[in-house]
């Protein structure tokens, strides 16, 4: 798509979307060449919101940078925690409980669904709808209380150990739970009927900001964004960790490769989601929730270690470099978002300003997990 | 032609099948609450900041051996003990909670060993000053028992 009416190149202006702006949900600047209402060229500026969490995770202990994690990405946090404690169980040779490994996999999917709620509200807001949000966090709030009951905080929970976790769950939670998931799959119905068949929504995303594989395998991209462009890959299938292997689930893959395919994605993944709640919560065997024999001190050994969690925003890896210490050599993060939004600069050429912000919101970007 | 007028069709269907949607959910109690007139109860396990917990003579259970201080990654704990001449353990003089810089993560109530740190259920906490964050544990404790 290009202008209809040509300028000269001298006629373009700087339009600066950010870093205070309402569309890009945190403090991300992008810097557009504007050409009327068409883009020419746009920069992604980031970095306003950096806080050393890969250097405070060599200045801490193993423990102590625990509650770093959530900190990364606050919706969508015990995924984050969760790929830091495995990475170390790894390093360290510390088993894990069943019934832990379990409750790990039922809270991280809790969390991928009211990420994915909130990610969804904030959406259609984005395009203009309001009502849409307040429903959607009014699910998103059951989910939060249940967290809250067993963790005991809302949003950056600090609940998995190394080895286990940090509390055990209750019935009543188990009750809860088994009680949201019919009630999530009638919400989600609602959502289809209201916003998804809506003809205004359609027309704003369908062979809007197509996104070829190719992109998306250049920049290293994954979650919804890969999988709306027709990539299978999904790490909980393609590198099992944890649980996952036990549980039958589908990774939704579209080939329409526009922003409403990224949309379709992330709306079948809630119904995976509940899918594998259901089964983890048949499933939930007895037991201790950590380890009988688990060092005191956490020093692993001498070595380099890599574990890769599919967390809501994609594929969120560790690297953990150990000298032996009790505070690691290198600890590299690796953030999914960082990769799926440095798409946007190149993909958003000769797109309206309008598209680009739907498509922008397609992409489900949280700053604070990009600058991390 | 009867593509384009069967489009405007079906999209008026979809814009008024939203529109049901939105009418019916009108009629639904309210799910909020008009805070700060009403609150909820915090839940058993919600964490807020730290607080002593005292014995049966109304001391504290602490025995000043700094296991909180050292797990907290923030650094926000500071506590003093001495031993009195004569006495076996140490008595708690000073636990101060530096509030401005804890993250709330719990390390402290979990490095514990002798049940001495507990979480409050307070949430309200905003003030201009911050010295008002600078919380006297054992001052609270005093201030409880009194």
């Amino acid at each position: 798509m290009s202008s209809p009416i040509q300028l000269k190149p001298d006629e373009t202006f700087i339009l600066n979307v950010g870093p205070q702006h309402p569309a890009t949900h945190g403090v991300l600047r992008v810097k557009m060449e504007m050409n009327g209402e068409y883009i020419v060229n746009a920069e992604t500026v980031i970095g306003y919101i950096h806080r050393m969490h890969e250097k405070m995770g060599e200045l801490k202990t193993y423990p102590q940078f625990l509650m770093n994690l959530s900190r990364m990405d606050y919706l969508g946090a015990l995924g984050y925690s969760h790929g830091h404690v495995l990475v170390v169980e790894k390093a360290s040779g510390i088993e894990v409980p069943e019934r832990a490994e379990y409750i790990r996999a039922i809270m991280v999917e809790l969390n991928r669904i009211a990420s994915h709620l909130f990610w969804f509200g904030a959406f259609v807001m984005d395009l203009g709808g309001f009502s849409p949000l307040m429903y959607a966090l009014q699910d998103r709030e059951h989910i939060l209380d249940m967290l809250e009951a067993v963790t005991g905080s809302r949003l950056t929970y600090c609940y998995f150990r190394y080895g286990g976790l940090y509390n055990d769950v209750d019935d009543q939670f188990v009750a809860s739970a088994r009680k949201f998931i019919p009630r999530m799959r009638k919400s989600l119905k609602k959502y289809h009927k209201l916003v998804t068949g809506n003809v205004i929504f359609r027309k704003r995303l369908e062979g809007i900001a197509p996104l070829s594989k190719e992109t998306c395998r250049k920049y290293g991209a994954s979650s919804a964004v890969a999988r709306g462009s027709g990539i299978n890959f999904d790490v909980r299938k393609n590198e099992p960790y944890s649980v996952y292997p036990e549980f039958d689930f589908d990774i939704p893959v579209y080939h329409e490769c526009d922003s409403l395919a990224r949309y379709n994605v992330r709306m079948d993944e809630i119904e995976q989601s509940l899918r594998i709640i259901e089964q983890g919560l048949d499933k939930l065997p007895g037991g201790p929730i950590m380890p009988e024999k688990k060092p005191k001190i956490i020093k692993p050994p001498e070595g380099d270690y890599y574990q890769a969690v599919e967390t809501a925003r994609g594929s969120f890896g560790v690297r953990l470099v150990s000298d032996g210490g009790k505070t690691p050599y290198r600890l590299k993060l690796r953030s999914p978002t960082y990769s799926n939004m440095h798409l946007f600069d190149e993909s958003c050429r000769g797109m309206l300003i309008m598209d680009a912000l739907a498509f922008m919101g397609s992409l489900d970007l949280v700053i604070p997990e990009i600058d991390r | 032609m009867v593509a384009y007028f069967s489009e405007i069709y079906y999209g008026l269907i979809s814009l008024l099948e939203g529109m049901v949607i939105t009418f019916k959910e009108f009629f639904k109690p309210t799910v909020t609450v008009s805070y700060p007139y009403e609150t909820l109860p915090m839940c058993d396990r919600f964490r807020g900041h730290v607080e002593l917990i005292e014995n049966e003579e109304g001391q504290p259970n602490c025995v000043v051996c700094g296991l909180c201080e050292r797990a907290c990654p923030s650094g926000c704990i500071s506590l003093a003990g001495e031993k009195a001449e004569g006495e076996k353990k140490k008595v708690l003089t000073k636990y101060v909670l530096d509030f401005t810089r804890c993250s709330l993560c719990g390390s402290c109530v979990e490095a514990c060993n002798f049940n001495a740190l507990t979480f409050s259920k307070e949430y309200n906490l905003a003030s201009r000053r911050k010295e008002d964050f600078i919380f006297d544990l054992l001052g609270r404790l005093e201030e409880r028992n009194r």
